[in-house]
């Protein structure tokens, strides 16, 4: 498997809080090829943020735990660097684009500087290389390069999140971690960061794995999808293996609660009931109670992982769309 | 037989220390009892202001509202109440349109109680009702909101604006904070609250294929102004003002095999406080040429269909 | 996420929160005894504390007198019993007086916003301008001295606090959606303020004026010290100090012990302040 980058093993991660545990991420697996932009779908509290954090090591600990699982980045697993280490890590090898481009910057620092800082930290050379650097990756990102010294105010909400993926890549990272990067954004203004996206892989070829709700993202940029439901990924494929021929109820269940711009229907088909309480998974499949073909295995064990055509794997003991 | 709603030339400008910020700029539409409009736009565009404008949460600058024909333009204390038991809102966001120290009955029964005309018991046996209405179990009577998730939040929001029997309801983005499963969970409420009880829905949203679904008219909005209104499917099918194409064309689709072509709009927004009088999207239109200087205004191109673009035509001829 | 809910009282939460913080249960503790004992000297003071014994000053410690005696003769150990009612009611009485003012005056200035906002700010900034001790020395003087007078002195004088506090806090509960929920449906403006804001904008007040008492008691001790305060022969921690220090080469106990009893309030109060900031803050809650 020389072609992984990121390779997540057995995934274990617990928030411990005064009066429970919370089962935020169950036992994951993931592999990040090179050059590969993979969506990591889910709904809020399926442990999405949670493994993006982990990967780089940033989690809160405590509340945060982790109770297993290796991440191997490159052949090296990194729960075993020591902090400095990880330091050298951070920005350099991986880097990390938040949700809401407004905190990502500092209000106070001209934006070519906090790009400038980024590169300077992780390149041993000379400030003014580092600058004339921040301007290339403005330029890049689509901003002209005289707005160098220009505040983060100064900058519409699109062009901040330019600026923040800018930063992320300014050290040729190699794998890049897009937490929901445009779900703040209007729809058009998300139109242009994807577009940017699109073109930013082609001649990058960093790796990326893009966390998010919206499946319309996914289609945009993804080569493979993991949907995750209650902090295990219930599927895996590529993204004509999701799109086509999703195979998880869950998955079915997300491409029905959509509404649909060609459709007639005259209603919404949601998927009943809630997530179920992360201090308090069933000990079956997490996804059971509001399983529309939940049968009676469903809830005694948890499912094992089926490869139901080559590269597609679901987690299900009874997979398939609709019927 | 008059509508339900009828706004003419809605106004609302803000004072800033740059000059008046055009929020809302000669808004008009009419929405029938049982109908839904919806309102599109980006952040800024006005959409919210318009909604609270038509419930008098905020002051209108100029232009006139009426209720069933009636002017409610400025009410004195008495019409303001009848008026705000007629028409109530949903809020977009579950996490802070509830008071944190209030259980979810004691939400619930606030309007009623303020509202004085139902008994104490009357009212907690109306509770009772509203919350089997919106699908909240009677055992989360004496929970708090933070103990819930945003799907039940929003109901109880819903529940509270649905109390006082009102015609018409603002609903202000009231599932783009919600998860998908959820948000369609609570739109198929709100479909079917419409069809028991007729009510008019205003819904103000960003999401294009939420609006599509629920609406019968849709008007877009950009920077304070009506560019194009008409019939949902018709909007989607033929959509005529360079905005909405590009609006349209953003909207990411779940579909990895038809893909459209991306209108990517290039520009700056142009800055909303002393807007020049010509077409505002005019910095970001690659159309744009000197007549858009003009001041524009709306041409019904089709039955129904209104468009404010001096070039439309021109546009879509193709 | 959600399970049957359990009946608990926001006080049980806080409290809940506060017991984790073993500094604040031991501060409160002090703070319990100390009001214990203001309200029982009577009962627990082996003298009263005017009985003078001219025959003994300045006795050192032994079984008759505890913490032995003053200049002439009394017992200082009953005469601290006495002197904390005397260190907290100054604190609690004057730091109401100021809460109570600077809540409804932040209040009005904080929700209605505007010029009353301008006008009410502005004078907070005149009236601050001027040091609240040489404030309350005036007024102590202008007055008269005794315990009421000093307690108003530095009520008023702790105000503007308090109000800034309650108005910083009131902005940014009127800008949440469900005070314009509340709006929508008719709620009149005392019923919002009363019902909506409050509730929620008063955490950081508890907070201070947890530790407002502690700071008052001080004031209180300061005014007492250069004799605009509590009158002899009416014991007083500060007063106790003023008195014993011609004498603080030879007998530097006397000013010692009521130093300590003034410190050790204060700080219990401040720690328990402290201790409440955290319990309050819902970031901390999960």
């Amino acid at each position: 498997m020389a072609d992984n980058l990121l390779e997540i093993r057995d995934l274990v991660v617990e928030y411990h809080t005064d009066d429970a545990i919370i089962h935020a991420v169950n036992g994951v697996n993931l592999n990040v090829k090179k050059g590969e932009t993979i969506g990591l779908v889910g709904e809020t509290g399926a442990g999405k943020t949670t493994i993006a954090r982990s990967i780089l090591r940033i989690l809160q600990t405590p509340p945060a735990k982790f109770c297993g699982g290796n991440i191997i980045l490159n052949g090296e697993d990194i729960m075993n660097k020591s902090e400095k280490e990880m330091r050298r890590i951070r920005g350099n090898k991986i880097s990390m684009i938040f949700q809401d481009p407004m905190t990502a910057l500092n209000p106070i620092e001209k934006v070519g500087f906090q790009i400038a800082e980024a590169i300077g930290l992780h390149n041993k050379i000379t400030k003014s290389e580092a600058e004339r650097r921040a301007c290339d990756m403005l330029e890049m990102v689509g901003i002209p390069m005289e707005r160098f010294g220009e505040y983060p105010h100064q900058f519409s909400g699109g062009m901040k999140q330019r600026v923040v993926i800018a930063m992320a890549l300014a050290c040729n990272p190699e794998l890049l971690l897009a937490d929901e990067p445009t779900t703040a954004l209007d729809v058009t203004i998300q139109a242009q960061v994807l577009e940017m996206m699109q073109s930013l892989k082609e001649n990058l070829g960093t790796s990326v794995i893009l966390i998010t709700h919206d499946l319309g993202v996914v289609a945009d940029i993804c080569d493979s999808v993991a949907v995750i439901y209650a902090g295990s990924i219930v599927e895996y494929g590529t993204a004509e293996h999701i799109f086509d021929n999703p195979s998880h109820p869950y998955t079915v269940g997300l491409f029905n609660s959509l509404p649909k711009l060609n459709s007639t229907e005259p209603r919404l088909k949601p998927i009943k009931g809630l997530m179920p309480d992360p201090t308090n998974l069933p000990k079956g499949c997490a996804f059971c109670e509001r399983c529309p073909k939940a049968a009676d295995g469903c809830a005694a064990g948890a499912p094992a992982v089926l490869e139901i055509e080559p590269g597609h794997f679901v987690k299900c003991l009874n997979p398939g769309g609709d019927d | 037989m008059s509508a339900l709603l009828e706004v003419r030339n809605l106004k609302k400008y803000f004072k800033t220390g740059g000059g008046a910020l055009h929020a809302v700029d000669d808004i008009s539409f009419t929405l029938d009892e049982g109908k839904t409009l919806g309102v599109v736009g980006e952040s800024g565009c006005g959409k919210t202001t318009l909604g609270r404008a038509i419930l008098h949460l905020l002051d209108i600058t100029s232009g006139q509202v009426f209720y069933e024909g009636r002017d409610i333009t400025n009410p004195n204390k008495s019409e303001l109440k009848a008026i705000r038991e007629k028409m109530q809102i949903i809020f977009q966001d579950p996490f802070s349109s509830l008071n944190p120290r209030m259980s979810v009955s004691e939400a619930i029964m606030e309007p009623l109680l303020l509202q004085g005309k139902l008994s104490k018991a009357d009212i907690m046996s109306e509770v009772r009702v509203l919350m089997d209405t919106v699908g909240i179990a009677e055992r989360f009577e004496n929970s708090y909101p933070h103990e819930l998730d945003g799907g039940r939040r929003q109901r109880i929001g819903i529940a509270r604006a649905l109390s006082l029997k009102p015609k018409f309801i603002v609903c202000d983005e009231p599932v783009s904070a919600l998860d998908v499963s959820i948000q369609a969970q609570i739109i198929n409420l709100m479909l079917d609250l419409q069809a028991e009880r007729g009510l008019a829905y205003m819904f103000v949203t960003h999401d294009l294929s939420v609006v599509k679904y629920i609406s019968d008219d849709i008007m877009v909005m950009y920077l304070g102004q009506s560019v194009e209104k008409a019939p949902s499917d018709e909007l989607f099918s033929n959509p005529l003002h360079p905005y909405t194409k590009a609006l349209l064309s953003a909207i990411p689709v779940p579909d990895i095999h038809n893909k459209t072509k991306r209108i990517i709009m290039q520009g700056e927004i142009t800055s909303p406080i002393n807007p020049k009088p010509g077409c505002r999207f005019m910095a970001r239109c690659q159309h744009a040429s000197e007549e858009c200087a003009n001041p524009q205004t709306l041409f019904e191109s089709s039955p129904n269909h209104f468009v404010a673009c001096c070039k439309y035509k021109e546009i879509n001829k193709e | 996420m959600v399970r049957r809910r359990k009946k608990k009282s926001k006080l049980a939460d806080v409290w809940k929160q506060l017991k984790k913080n073993k500094i604040a249960v031991i501060a409160l503790f002090v703070i319990v005894v100390v009001v214990l004992v203001a309200v029982l000297s009577p009962l627990l003071a082996p003298y009263p504390y005017d009985q003078q014994d001219v025959l003994h000053p300045f006795a050192p410690s032994s079984g008759e007198h505890l913490l032995g005696t003053d200049r002439l003769g009394r017992d200082v150990l009953s005469r601290l019993i006495y002197g904390s009612s005397q260190s907290l009611q100054v604190g609690t009485i004057s730091t109401g007086i100021a809460a109570v003012a600077g809540i409804i005056v932040g209040a009005i200035a904080g929700y209605y916003g505007g010029w009353k906002d301008n006008l009410i700010m502005r004078l907070l900034d005149i009236y601050q301008s001027i040091p609240m001790f040489l404030l309350c020395v005036t007024l102590a003087a202008v007055l008269g001295p005794s315990l009421r007078n000093a307690v108003i002195a530095i009520g008023i004088g702790s105000v503007p606090g308090f109000a800034r506090l309650m108005r910083a806090s009131i902005l940014s509960v009127r800008e949440m959606e469900y005070i314009e929920a509340a709006k929508s449906i008719n709620a009149g403006n005392g019923r919002i303020i009363l019902k909506h804001i409050i509730p929620n904008a008063i955490s950081p007040l508890i907070v201070a004026i947890t530790m407002g008492i502690g700071s008052s008691a001080l004031a209180g001790a300061g005014l007492s010290f250069i004799g605009l305060g509590v009158q002899p022969p009416i014991p007083e921690w500060g007063a106790m100090i003023s008195d014993a220090r011609n004498f603080m080469r030879d007998h530097g106990t006397l000013a010692l012990y009521p130093g300590i009893c003034v410190m050790i309030t204060v700080l219990a109060f401040n720690l328990l302040g402290d201790g409440l900031r955290d319990a309050l803050d819902p970031r901390l809650k999960n």
